[in-house]
This record gives structure tokens, sequence and C-alpha cells, in this order.
């Protein structure tokens, strides 16, 4: 089937929507990657046969759709038209949501969420606490379409900013509406993504390159994999757009070889928007022509820098180069090229959809819009929010992300991925948008936020980033490739205890060093996460040099383990667990622990019901 | 070995700026890169060996050695990292006496740690054969370890009886 014009696109979707009942039972299934590392496939299997044994295929739908957000909740499944959301389901489940609540209208308590503040249950997912607080204008469509159908894509408004603007708008005119929005760039930078489409526009040389960066590297952050899993459709009508706007036929998308769900979701998209006439010869009738190639990453961290990645593109090692020459002019294969991240390519449509007018009463003055961040690590609530800019960081940590789990002490927040900062509780109360994270000595970044607790050590985790990024360092200038070895070992030293007075002025030091000597962000923002942790928490660093303690009782060479001989049980479930046999007891009787044997791995910790082991 | 590189190149229309998903296509062929297929591809596409060594030796994802029967990716993001990741990978370390990016000796396992995943929320994840593990603590990864040496020797069985 072609959609030959804007007109024939119009009768489809109102062809799609007639013939569809709202009131007709629909199951979907969260099919993310996420919930289908829980199971949630299986519970697909499952309820295709359930219906199946009961005849109801015909009379009940499954879908299976992009991420939701809640990921601390899945396998998450929700019953329409009632919406009622089922945390948690187990296939043994399913006979029991289709008897009971699909066919009796019955609910289920058991599976629903429970508010830990109220003790009461929520039926609804829009009423959970989470979802609240939330703007889901990009992500909020992944709960409610197939990512695998362009036709539920068209049915909730796809294309259409596509079609307005081929039969509408001249591609000066979409440019004007871009940058009349401020949207900037999602990817870490925030660079108005307006002024970027001109200067490519402008340039000279031909062909032009359009690219959707969807090298999600930054630990922590997975909003782009689940925009590109959830909802294809909308990336690649973004990407149409610019390309239309820029004067561009050719487009890549670099998409990380470590998510394979996304690259599957995405192909098909493409395949299909190419059927239908929506990608390709001629779009819409319009003239205008373009298509997507599908690049896969070779797992570089290095290759989400853009002129990495277009070295990476065009067959080389993803080596950065210098940026005085900018990609807008000679970009990908010398040409002039446009990049934009996932997130902001799927801003686009609803952009050009709802008008720059509207879009920028969202959002801070500098910032507008939203923007989705990922909640990790020390959470209650792990998982995707999409908040308006200007949001606090309390708001996003406590009301929607539940505060710390087993109660204990939030300590710091760590935005921006390796280039980023940490950010201490006393500006928990500060905005949240692209300029007050760089005051804070942290950055947006792509959106991941790792959540950290008392028991985080920022010394360790100072080094955790250091040794990502020598790890991910292309090698190819000394500064980098030196300069964040030599501060890893310093910091090695530090948590091994045998840190010095001096070490903290070196790290300084060597960090200005890097950040002006490096060729490529990657290198000269890598300090970053040295730099925040001394300056906000300089009281840890000073502890492991001169009292060799570590305060967070991670450090492996400054701690000790012990078991409290009151509250063990004798139960011997850690003898069991322990790899080196250093534990010994009576059956009944407390246990104890012989520091000589002890290689401090933590599984006696982990298998500990009370909590009797204790480290020091 | 030549039949089957050609078959690979010619979805890529011969065209040489693709030599990272040729490379890849090839390692999901044969499990690694064999110095042999990258000879010959060589010619094939008129790259310099030089040049496809640079790139195979430059991706994380690409092997030059054969890799084990059993696959396992230990994620290292922030968000695993927090929730004691490297304990876990010590103690792979440990029970595998590997250190990640090798291979047992025997083949049966290679196991690497990944720089995120993606999939925080679950964190720490374990990737053995494909199949995602989350919320890992050591008990679970022994559990996991334990499975596919019960799933090794049941293959075994089947082919000792087949033959």
């Amino acid at each position: 089937m072609k959609i030959r014009n804007p007109k024939e696109l119009e009768k489809l979707r109102n062809k799609l929507l007639a013939n569809k009942d709202p009131q007709k039972p629909c199951i979907t299934v969260c099919a993310s990657s996420g919930c289908v590392a829980l199971g949630s496939k299986r519970l697909v299997d499952v309820l295709n046969k359930e219906l199946k044994e009961r005849s109801l295929e015909k009379d009940i739908d499954i879908k299976e759709t992009g991420c939701h957000g809640f990921c601390e909740g899945g396998p998450l499944l929700i019953v329409y038209p009632e919406e009622i959301c089922y945390l948690r389901v187990n296939e043994k489940d399913i006979p029991n949501i289709v008897a009971k609540t699909v066919l009796n209208h019955e609910i289920i308590e058991r599976l629903l969420y429970k508010d830990p503040a109220t003790g009461k249950t929520i039926v609804k997912q829009s009423d959970i606490p989470f979802f609240k607080k939330q703007e889901r204008l990009i992500i909020g469509a992944n709960a409610r379409i197939d990512p695998s159908s362009l036709e539920d894509y068209i049915s909730t408004g796809g294309y259409s900013a596509l079609a307005k603007v081929l039969s509408q708008m001249s591609p000066d005119e979409v440019i004007g509406e871009i940058k009349l929005s401020s949207l900037r760039g999602r990817g870490g930078g925030g660079f108005p993504t307006g002024v970027k489409w001109e200067s490519t526009r402008k340039a000279e040389g031909e062909p032009k390159y359009v690219i959707c960066n969807a090298d999600e590297g930054d630990p922590g952050a997975y909003m782009d994999r689940s925009v590109l899993e959830g909802n294809p459709h909308s990336v690649l009508e973004g990407m149409i757009i610019g390309a239309y706007a820029i004067g561009s036929n050719a487009g890549y998308i670099y998409l990380r070889d470590e998510y394979p769900l996304a690259v599957t979701r995405f192909t098909l998209a493409i395949e299909k928007a190419r059927e239908t006439g929506l990608l390709g010869k001629d779009i819409l009738g319009s003239g205008f022509d373009f298509d997507v190639t599908i690049s896969r990453g070779g797992g570089a961290f290095v290759c989400g820098e853009s002129s990495a990645l277009f070295a990476s593109i065009e067959g080389r090692a993803g080596e950065p180069r210098a940026k005085y020459v900018h990609a807008t002019d000679k970009g990908l294969f010398d040409k002039p090229t446009n990049l934009n991240n996932v997130e902001t390519w799927a801003n686009v449509p609803l952009i050009i959809n709802k008008g720059a007018e509207w879009y920028r009463t969202i959002g801070t003055e500098k910032s507008k819009g939203t923007k989705i961040f990922s909640l990790v690590g020390k959470i209650n609530n792990t998982g995707l929010v999409e908040v308006p800019m200007g949001i606090s960081l309390r708001e996003i940590i406590f009301d929607i992300g539940g505060g710390i789990p087993k109660d204990r002490k939030f300590k710091a927040v760590q935005t921006g991925g390796p280039s980023g900062g940490c950010i201490p509780e006393q500006f928990l109360d500060k905005p949240v948008d692209f300029d007050e994270l760089v005051e804070l000595g942290s950055m947006m970044g792509s959106g991941g936020m790792i959540i950290m607790d008392d028991r985080t050590c920022m010394v360790d985790v100072a080094r955790y980033f250091l040794s990502f990024l020598e790890e991910e360092s292309c090698g190819k200038c000394t500064p980098c490739r030196e300069g964040i070895l030599q501060m890893r070992e310093i910091l090695d030293r530090i948590c091994q205890g045998q840190g010095e007075e001096s070490d903290l002025e070196t790290l300084e030091q060597m960090s200005q060093a890097i950040t002006d000597g490096a060729l490529c962000a990657l290198g000269s923002t890598a300090p970053n996460p040295v730099m925040s942790t001394i300056r906000f928490f300089r009281d840890e660093y000073e502890a492991h040099i001169r009292d060799k303690r570590c305060p967070a009782g991670n450090c492996k060479d400054l701690i000790s383990y012990s078991i409290n001989q009151a509250t063990c049980t004798g139960c011997g479930a850690c003898l069991r667990a322990c790899g080196t046999n250093a534990i010994t007891g009576e059956k009944k009787k407390p246990h104890a622990i012989d520091p000589a044997k002890c290689i401090k791995c933590g599984a006696c910790i982990e298998t500990c019901k009370f909590n009797a082991v204790e480290v020091s | 070995m030549k039949k089957k590189l050609k078959e690979i190149i010619k979805k890529y229309g011969s065209n040489r700026s693709f030599l990272v998903p040729i490379l890849q296509d090839v390692q999901r062929e044969y499990g690694y890169l064999p110095r042999e297929a990258l000879n010959i591809l060589s010619q094939l596409i008129d790259v310099p060996i030089s040049h496809i060594y640079t790139v195979a030796t430059f991706y994380k994802a690409f092997s030059l050695s054969p890799r084990g029967r059993h696959q396992l990716s230990l994620c290292m993001g922030t968000a695993c990292h927090v929730r004691k990741a490297p304990q876990i990978r010590d103690h792979l370390v440990r029970k595998l006496q590997i250190e990640p990016g090798e291979t047992t000796p025997d083949l049966e396992y290679s196991f690497n740690t990944v720089n995120c995943l993606g999939v925080c929320a679950l964190g720490p994840i374990l990737v053995a054969d494909g199949e995602y593990h989350g919320q890992l603590t050591i008990t679970k990864a022994d559990k996991i370890l334990k499975e596919l040496e019960k799933k090794e020797r049941t293959t075994k069985k089947v082919a000792a009886n087949e033959n």
C-alpha cells in the first residue's frame, strides 16, 4: 500500500480510527528490553495460548508496547478500556487476569501498585504517583502503540507533521519554527537545534547528510533505547522533516549494536515507511527524496562524539578530530552534516504539530520543553521519567522516584555520565535545566541520573568513571590517554589507603591540564567527576588519605567484615555462601569470620537475612 | 569461506565504508574474526589488511581469537556499579579463573564486561548466551553458571546418544 499524498494519509488515519472500537478489551504488555529481561515475552505467549483455549482471540486484542518507564514494576501489563495496571506480572497470573479482570471486570488487588505512603492500592497507571508529576510528551505514546505497527503510529497522529511540512511549509519556515521553539540538543551539549539546521542548510557542498546519533553510551542512561524501541517512527519522522528543512537526501542512524531490539524495531520502521512511500523517492507526492541507512556501532563509547561517529560510519577507527572545522561544514565524508540525538529528533514532529509558541510555554527561560531522565541506582522507583525543564531535583528524586530504598540517606545524584558530576543534597531544590546543572559542576548529558546513598563511596565513584574513560579513550591524544591513566592510578592508591596529602592538589592540576589539552569532549570533560567529588566531598577523600578509612564502607582495603554475635542466629547461610571458607561456627550458634581468609566479596552480606554481617 | 564472505559483502554493495557492519556479520558467522577471513576480505573489498586490523582492534565488539561456547557479559554501567557489580565481577573472575575479555582454555566460557547495556533499572545485569539476568547477586550468578553447565551436560549426553 502506498500513501501518495497528505490527503491519502488523512483518509487512512480516519479509516483506522473508525475501525477501532475503544470499548474492545485490549491487554497491553510492555515489550521493551527491560521487561523482556523480566520475562514479558513469555507472558505474551501464555496470553495468546490462554485466549486461544477460550476461543477469545477475536474478542480481545493483545498488544506488545514500548517502555512505559516504570521499570521497577516490570513486567507491566495493562487491561483496557479500564486502564487497569498490573505490576510484576507472572505467567501464572495470566489465566486469572483473563477470567477475572478482562471477562468479569474484577480487579486483582495483589497485582496493583501499592502506595508505600498510604498503603492504598492504585488501579490506573496514570494515578500512580510516579506518573503524576511527569509530562510525557515524548514517551507517553510508548504505552499506547505497538512499535512494529505503522498503522498504530499513524492512528495516533503519526506523520501528520511530515505531511504538514511537505505540503504547507518551506524549508526556511521549518527552520524558523524550530528556531523559535528554542529546542536544544538532547544529547548533552544543549546546542540550539534550529541554528544547527540553518548552518547545515547554508553550508556549501553536496550532498548534505542528516544523522541520528543513537550511540547512547553514557552508563546509566537508556532513554534513547526506549524511544527507539517504543516509538521508532517518531524519530524517523523527525529525521525526514529535518532532512527536508536542511536539503538533504541521505540520512544515517548510528545505532549501538548493544541494543539489538532497537536495531530490529528501527529496521522494521524504515522498511514499513519505505513500503508506504513515507521514505524514499517522492515522499507523499512532494517530489522530496530521502532515505535512511542504519549503521551499527562497534561498541566504542567515543563514537558518540560527532567526528568519531563520522569516522566509524566511513569504515575507519572511531577517532575524533580537532573541531576547528564544524561538522555542519565538513562532517561525514567531508560534506555538510547535521547530527542530532534520538530524543531531539523525536521532539521535532511534536513542535511542528503543536507549534513553537506552545512548545515555548514548557520549561525554563533558556531550556524549553521536556527532558527524559533515567532514574537509576539507589532509588525506589527506578525507571524513565519525562519532566518539564525547570523541575527541581528533589521533585524528581523524592516525589517521582519515591526516595532512597531502605530509608537510607541520600548522598548525591550523578548526572551527565562520565562527563558530568555529582550533586550533593544542599542543591536538591535547584531547578534542572542545561545551564543550572553546569553551574553545579555537572551537566545535563543525555539524561542519566544515578542516585547514590550513604553506602556509595564518592572516591570510588570518581575512580569508576576514570577507569571507564581510560578504557574508552581512543588513544589519539596524549592528555587523555596518559592523563586519565595517571589520575586513575592516584585514585587507586587513595582507595587502597596509600594516598598522600599532596594527591588532591596533583589531581586538581592534572584535571586542568587534561581539560585544556585534550582533543575532544571525552578527554576534556573526563576530570569532571573527580573535580566535582573533590569539590563537594573533600572530607571523604581526606578520610581515605589521612585516616585510612572509607566512610561508606566500600573500599576493600580499608574495611573489615565481622559478624554481630548478638544478631547472628547461626543459620549457616553465610557459611555455605562463603567461597573461601572464612566463616566458621556451629549450627544455631553465632558464627565468626576469619579476617585472614576473608576476601570481602560480600557473598555473606547478600545471604544474611538478619543483617548480622557488619562492615567497619 | 570465500563464498560466505562474498555473500556478506554483497549485502552492503561491496562498499568499503561498511567495514564495521561487514566485520560484525563475519563475527556473527564465525564467532570471531578468523585471520583467514580478514585476508580474503582485504582482497575482496580492496582495503589494506593493516586498515582492517586497525578497525578490528579498535572496536570492543570484535574478537581476533575464538570465543567460548558460552558468552557471559557483565554490565559495568554506573547504576550496576553502585549496586555492587564490581563484587560480582571479582567473583566471576575467581570462579572462571579468567580476566574479563578472556576465554577459558577449554573454550567453554568467554567472559567480558560491558559499559552499560541500557537496562539500568534491573542492575546489576549479566547476559548469559543472549539471555538477560537482572538484579544479580553472587548467589544468582553461581546458579546461572550451574545451569549453563547442566545444559552443556545434557546436550553432550544427547549428542553421545545420537552417536
